[in-house]
């Protein structure tokens, strides 16, 4: 790991140490096999694995692919269409700004997927991507929005399950 | 290593949380720290519409759109500056002085607008062209400011901004104004709202990709006072500003905020050597 992208992880550990009450499980921050536990206001606390993936379910449920479908398509929740395109032929103009959706499932694991949702910025610091599971470290935020993640537990999980079907 | 990710707002970000003062750097020689590069040169027949890799938001616009700004008495914006040439000449206030009376004819403004914001040291801030205007009422006519976003001052705004119409935007960030342009370039690169994203994002590093039907522009204010078909109006800098953060779930800050006007000047900065176009016509 060059010093760049260390220091990139590291910030990224601050963030997450510094606004998350967070319980290392691992002595050295985002190490092969480390355990981070997040927990933020009105949200439920997850675990991280090896900065990459969060395995388990947010919900401790399964998620509803069909659900997640119509989620990811809806312009006040997922609205991923902004930016992702997306084998979804019946809608119109699906944005170009990020990678496409399309094959996912043969790219990442459901752990994976579900951390690029939850907080994509431990990945990238400096991605447009909006965290979808997060209500600590933000800016200016709308009073109606303060305190609220813009996607809940379920929503995630059902989101998830519907991107891990693109293969 | 750390110099080189100051400009980046991940860094601002941590430079905050581990409780430093990270400086904002100069570095105005280096234009693709404020302008997303090109790689193609402006259409043909648009040349003018460019400078350098800035391009106004005439070059986004679809060519009806175009055609709307291009002639005057196609362009609804002239309703409001039609009523403000009227005005221009009316006394007001207890001074019973108009614009003219000080000013002469409205020709007089020209290059006027391609200067603004700018530092008044009499003031001691910096004054965009609608708080020059109500500096004008308030002092020399004695008269009652108008309301922000107010017909009248929509209206009176781009009447003295489109004498300028063609001269290159041409704002100092020297001396006094320098303080504010660097406010107005941390809040650039500065993530906001539920969906935490700063100016940067969309009108640097995404500037001429898609999102959805929308292309996403340079975000240039030459064109500013603004008829926007969505809002059927005649529109403010700070008007658009304000919707810009509705959109990403931001708290929308006042007209004429400390942080809009700052953000007035840099964004004007980025766009120095466009054409001034007010009032423009956009989607």
């Amino acid at each position: 790991m060059n010093f760049r992208i260390f220091k990139r992880k590291l910030a990224s550990a601050f963030t997450l140490c510094a606004f998350g009450g967070l319980t290392f499980g691992a002595s050295s921050a985002l190490a092969e096999g480390s355990l981070m536990r997040v927990s933020e206001p009105n949200l439920k606390p997850y675990t991280i694995v090896d900065g990459t993936s969060i395995p388990d379910s947010l919900s401790g449920k399964a998620g509803n692919a069909v659900n997640g479908k119509k989620l990811l398509v809806h312009r006040k929740k997922g609205n991923c269409l902004t930016c992702h395109s997306a084998p979804i032929l019946e809608e119109e103009f699906h944005g170009d700004v990020a990678p496409p959706l399309e094959g996912v499932g043969d790219r990442m694991s459901a752990g994976e997927i579900r951390l690029r949702l939850v907080n994509p910025k431990v990945i990238n610091p400096d991605t447009p991507m909006m965290a979808y599971y997060r209500t600590h470290g933000l800016n200016q935020v709308s009073k109606s929005f303060v305190g609220k993640p813009m996607l809940n537990e379920q929503e995630i999980e059902d989101i998830v399950a519907y991107l891990i079907t693109l293969k | 290593m750390m110099m080189t990710k100051t400009k980046k707002p991940i860094a601002l970000a941590v430079g905050m949380l581990l409780g430093l003062s990270v400086a904002t750097a100069q570095a105005t020689d280096d234009m693709s720290l404020h302008i997303s590069p090109q790689s193609q040169p402006a259409p043909e027949g648009l040349e003018d519409y460019a400078h350098g890799d800035a391009r106004s938001g005439y070059i986004y616009a679809t060519e009806e759109t175009r055609t709307l700004q291009d002639d005057d008495f196609e362009n609804p914006a002239f309703l409001w500056v039609e009523k403000a040439q009227e005005q221009w000449s009316t006394p007001e206030g207890d001074a019973n002085k108009s614009c003219q009376s000080c000013h002469g004819d409205v020709e007089s403004m020209k290059g006027v607008g391609a200067v603004y914001p700018k530092f008044d040291p009499e003031i001691g801030d910096l004054l965009n062209l609608e708080k020059r205007i109500n500096r004008c009422r308030s002092e020399g006519m004695q008269a009652t400011p108008w309301k922000w976003e107010s017909d009248e001052l929509l209206g009176m705004t781009s009447l003295v901004k489109m004498q300028s119409r063609g001269m290159p935007v041409n704002v100092s960030i020297d001396g006094p104004a320098k303080e504010y342009f660097e406010k107005g370039m941390k809040f650039y690169n500065t993530r906001v709202g539920q969906m935490d994203l700063a100016c940067k994002h969309c009108h640097i590093d995404q500037n001429g990709n898609y999102m959805r039907a929308e292309l996403l522009s340079q975000g240039q204010a030459n064109g500013f006072p603004t008829y926007r078909l969505k809002w059927q109006k005649l529109g403010s800098l700070h008007r658009r500003f304000r919707g810009c953060n509705n959109n990403i779930r931001a708290e929308k800050l006042a007209n004429g905020s400390p942080e809009y006007m700052a953000l007035e000047l840099y964004v004007t900065w980025r766009g120095n050597g466009l054409p001034i176009e007010a009032p423009s016509v956009r989607k």
